[in-house]
């Protein structure tokens, strides 16, 4: 399709902002290239480095068995210091300390990682930027189709791991996955989904709309970072599996799964991921069940949408509940996580595009 | 170190993680998993084998994964709830597979006896696990926090320094602090213990009451629903009565009485369409302008029902959900009498609402003989009539109305007793008015034009076109349960999933040379950050108030003499 398609006098303004919006679209496209070239050249040159930290703290940790504790000597000074904190695992758990990230700790790998955050700012903003000109483009919030819906998701899940990276979490190693998939959604959003700007049908009229659709995406956002944990999560326990067990892992597995953080603290921050969206996802189908209370006279009717999301839901419950019930822990209950993101996924393009519904508006 | 394990590898071990264990029991309510062994104690003993197992999470997890899958056939397949056209379009192309979904209750997937089974299971294991749980959460108030294991080492957040303060002083300091930090402590033997953050599971308890009282009102809502449909010409009315309705669903427990007294009167229609660019013709907005009374004397008053926006009077809300446009039209007989004047409703086919319908006279025609007969015009609308395209509208606006009329003469079918489509005409007993050239007689009319019957048997005229709308009137008690029951869940997850909840003991003995060994350690339910941060916080406030003592020079109380070089200090535990 063209951008041109609208060719309306009265539309003229609008028509010139849904230009300046695409322009900043395909411009962000190009800096994200460009963040993705950076996070590349931050991998290869980390890969100079020859840390090997996990299977030295995998073989080390066999021989004592001691209790870990440090003890701050404090006093034998008058210097008024606090005691410090020993943080020691809970019993049977593995204690590999996180890998020094993409870089490696190398310097020049190190600068290449930092450009390459930059870049992703800048592309964040430009596309950010590109959003909020289709919205005003269009005059309202610019989720009326998957072409906005898309655009809108992957600034979000930028937006979230510039976030988890401003609020000094170890997030840092998610750069590339992350790139890599959001060139990929937008590159689908340009193609395929494109659609010329255009008001809403009257059913789309609502706030809870607002509400229900800026809410969906955010935590489709952070589902997708929970999701992209829980594969590195899946990844790194296997080769730290390998190590414990004496094999030798390829030389790319320990070039690369070396350098993220170790497989308990990816689980973690995963499960925190999750959890924390979790109350708001239920809201958000709360808040869609209101909408459709209003608009269709039933607040829930088993419309796939509906039961997609339902599904989900009840996925992801499933998956907190794994997390709670022994023999379930661990790899298992990252199995769920991933199925659930399967269902998430589904729900959004699966639904709209293989199953027709009430929840089919505006083209795709 | 102890890194790869920590548990069963020194001999000593096993009492010290019962130790810990004790230290670490009743912090949360989650029910004890147990390996599946069989009973061997008769009926009583599988019964309570069963009910353990329903109960259980494992089996929780179980039905939850297996309500999932089952939700995903009713996506997939055509639902007769949803959509029974669709359902009736599958059975006719899928012959061999349609009656094997039929049996396996696939076309009504929510309402089946497997799913409606693995919600009853889930339900009957949720109020089984929430009962024990609560009693025990009522103990765990009632008791005190768990006194200081041996060993506070060998817990997850650790930490020491020796005090010239005697230990009682540090005692009083730590339950004084702690208490101010809204712990619920106590002093136990030689060591303060102390738990927080019992409002998590106060969450999770009310969030799974709130799913099952959501449950219950969806349930509620269902059997005493009530649903019907009624299309309203511009300038008539409806009042909420059953006999006044088009068509009519309730539930089972459905009361005719149960309908909230109101009438309205439809005023006015308005639908604006896109008018240019590539969505022409989309729908902008629609609404209904009606005056409305509630119960049989109420006010006239007057609003606007949107999409969306439905009318609210008392218990039901009334919808706006279709619209389309009802010609008028007038017949007169030979002899010029009108025997016939209304607005005939037309069913809209496409999107630009070319309309399709019959006009019925039914009686008070009399043909030119003075026989009485029936009438039935088949009529076609088109809104917006473009030269050269006969047969569709070009806009679903009424920017150039055409209607197209096919006027047939005889029995209209009425009195077989079958009900009939009033927008069909059934045309087995009634013969076509033919035009000079013996044709079956046709006329495109436009409002004010009139159509001669031919031979005297009178005339057709096409007077205008009012707007007619659909209304959805539903009544589904329980609404307000299920949304207090959602919002309750949403807190209480909220509170279930980042309240963490946690023990802290402080333990101040004098050592052997008579110097105060303090050592503080902390307990989460789950592995947190939080919980050494914390602690580190905590150990800073009370450094204050029992400083540090000049170290001598072997430090006899120190449990470990090596520094451990993976040992992290907690964030936040060094701060200031
Ligand atoms: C309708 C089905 C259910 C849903 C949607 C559901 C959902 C959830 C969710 C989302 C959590 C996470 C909150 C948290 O970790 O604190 C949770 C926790 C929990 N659920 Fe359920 N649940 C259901 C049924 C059950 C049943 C039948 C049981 C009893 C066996 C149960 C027992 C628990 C327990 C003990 C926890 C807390 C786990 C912990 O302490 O970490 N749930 N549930």
């Amino acid at each position: 399709m063209t951008l041109a398609a609208a060719t309306d006098l009265a539309a003229a303004t609008n028509e010139h902002l849904a230009n300046i919006s695409n322009t900043l679209i395909y411009s962000a496209m190009a800096v994200y290239t460009l963040a993705f070239f950076a996070y590349i050249a931050e991998w290869l040159f980390g890969s100079r480095s020859k840390v090997g930290r996990t299977a030295a703290a995998l073989t080390e940790a066999k021989k004592a068995d001691a209790p870990a504790v440090a003890v701050n000597k404090a006093g034998g000074t008058a210097v008024l210091e606090r005691p410090k904190v020993v943080v020691r695992s809970a019993a049977g758990q593995r204690d590999v300390p996180d890998g020094p990230g993409a870089h490696g700790g190398d310097e020049q790998g190190d600068l290449y990682g930092r450009i390459a955050i930059s870049l992703t700012v800048l592309a964040f903003l430009v596309e950010l930027g590109g959003v909020v000109a289709r919205a005003a483009s269009v005059e309202r919030a610019p989720w009326g189709n998957m072409y906005e819906f898309n655009i809108t998701f992957s600034t979000v899940a930028v937006g979230v791991y510039l976030a988890l990276l401003a609020l000094k979490k170890n997030v840092r190693w998610l750069g590339l996955p992350l790139i890599t998939t959001v060139l990929l959604d937008l590159g689908l959003a340009v193609t395929v989904l494109y659609t010329a700007s255009d008001q809403l049908v009257p059913a789309l009229h609502s706030y809870w709309l607002y509400i229900h659709v800026s809410t969906a995406i955010f935590c489709g956002a952070v589902f997708y970072v929970g999701a992209v944990a829980t594969i590195m999560y899946l990844f790194k326990d296997n080769y730290e599996n390998k190590l414990a067990t004496g094999g030798t892992p390829g030389r790319f597995a320990n070039s690369v799964l070396d350098r993220l953080p170790s497989s308990a603290s990816l689980d973690k921050f995963a499960y925190r991921v999750n959890a924390a969206v979790f109350p708001l996802w239920t809201f958000t189908i709360i808040a869609g069940a209101i909408w459709a209370g209003d608009a269709w006279g039933r607040y829930w009717g088993w419309d796939p949408k509906e039961t997609w999301s339902f599904i989900t839901w009840v996925a992801y419950a499933g998956y907190l509940h794994a997390r709670a019930t022994a023999g379930w822990k661990g790899r298992k209950a990252a199995y769920l996580a991933l199925i659930a993101f399967g269902c998430w996924l589904f729900n959004y393009y699966g639904v709209n595009i293989f199953v027709s519904g009430k929840h089919s508006y505006a083209g795709v | 170190m102890s890194k790869t394990t920590t548990t069963g590898a020194s001999p000593d071990a096993a009492p010290d993680d019962q130790d810990i264990g004790a230290a670490g029991s009743q912090l949360s309510t989650a029910p004890a998993e147990e390996a599946p062994n069989l009973p061997s104690l008769g009926v009583i003993g599988w019964a309570r084998w069963f009910w353990r197992q329903l109960t259980s999470m494992r089996v929780a997890l179980l039905l939850l994964l297996l309500l999932a899958l089952g939700a995903i056939p009713g996506s997939l397949i055509p639902q007769t709830g949803v959509d029974a056209t669709k359902v009736a379009d599958f059975e006719k192309s899928h012959p061999t597979l349609a009656p094997i979904y039929d049996k396996l209750g696939l076309f009504h997937v929510y309402s089946s006896v497997w799913f409606s089974a693995i919600y009853i299971l889930l339900f009957v294991s949720l109020i089984g696990c929430i009962v024990p749980r609560t009693w025990q959460f009522v103990g765990q108030l009632r008791s005190r926090p768990p006194r200081a294991p041996k060993r506070l080492t060998r817990l997850p957040a650790y930490t020491t320094w020796r005090t010239g303060a005697e230990p009682e002083q540090v005692h009083e300091a730590a339950l004084a602090l702690l208490k101010k930090r809204r712990f619920r402590a106590h002093l136990s033997g030689d060591a303060v213990a102390a738990e927080k953050g019992y409002l998590r599971e106060v969450g999770n308890l009310a969030f799974h009451i709130a799913l099952i009282v959501m449950l219950v009102a969806f349930a509620w809502g269902q059997l005493f629903k009530s649903e019907g449909n009624k299309l309203v010409v511009e300038g008539d009315g409806f009042s909420n009565t059953l006999s006044q309705y088009d068509d009519f669903k309730s539930g089972n427990l459905f009361h005719a009485d149960d309908l909230v007294p109101f009438s309205f009167t439809l005023n006015k229609f308005t639908g604006t369409y896109e008018t240019s660019g590539p969505n022409k013709g989309t729908p902008r907005l629609y609404q209904a302008s009606v005056t409305y009374s509630e119960g049989a004397y109420g006010k006239d008053r007057k609003t606007l029902v949107k999409v969306n926006h439905p009318l609210e009077i008392g218990d039901a809300k009334v919808y706006l959900t279709a619209h389309g446009y009802a010609p008028m039209v007038t017949v007169r007989d030979g002899k010029g009498n009108v025997v016939y004047r209304d607005a005939a409703p037309m069913l809209p086919l496409d999107s630009n609402v070319t309309s399709t319908g019959v006009v019925k006279v039914f009686d008070g025609y009399k043909n030119a003989k003075g026989v009485s007969e029936q009438l039935g015009i088949q009529t076609f609308l088109l809104p917006t009539y473009v030269k050269g395209n006969e047969v569709a509208s070009q806009f679903p606006a009424l920017l150039n109305p055409v209607l197209n009329l096919t006027p047939y003469h005889g029995d209209l079918g009425v009195n077989s007793g079958i009900p009939q489509s009033v927008y069909q005409l059934d045309k087995r007993h009634m013969k076509g008015f033919k035009d000079s050239k013996g044709a079956q007689l046709r006329a495109n009319l436009r409002p004010g034009e009139t159509m001669k019957l031919p031979n005297g048997a009178g005339s057709v005229t096409y007077d205008g076109t009012k707007e007619w709308a659909n209304f959805q009137v539903v009544q589904e008690p329980g609404g307000g349960w299920a949304l207090a029951g959602a919002l309750t869940a949403i807190f209480g997850l909220a509170a279930s999933l980042f309240i963490q909840r946690r023990r802290v003991w402080v333990r101040a003995v004098k050592g052997a040379d008579g110097v105060t060994v303090v050592e503080m350690a902390g307990l989460g339910r789950s592995e947190s950050a939080k919980v050494p941060e914390e602690l580190g916080d905590l150990a800073g406030v009370l450094y204050e108030q029992a400083p540090g003592a000049p170290d001598t020079a072997a430090d006899p109380a120190d449990p470990s003499h090596s520094a451990d070089p993976h040992v992290v200090p907690a964030e936040g535990a060094e701060k200031k």
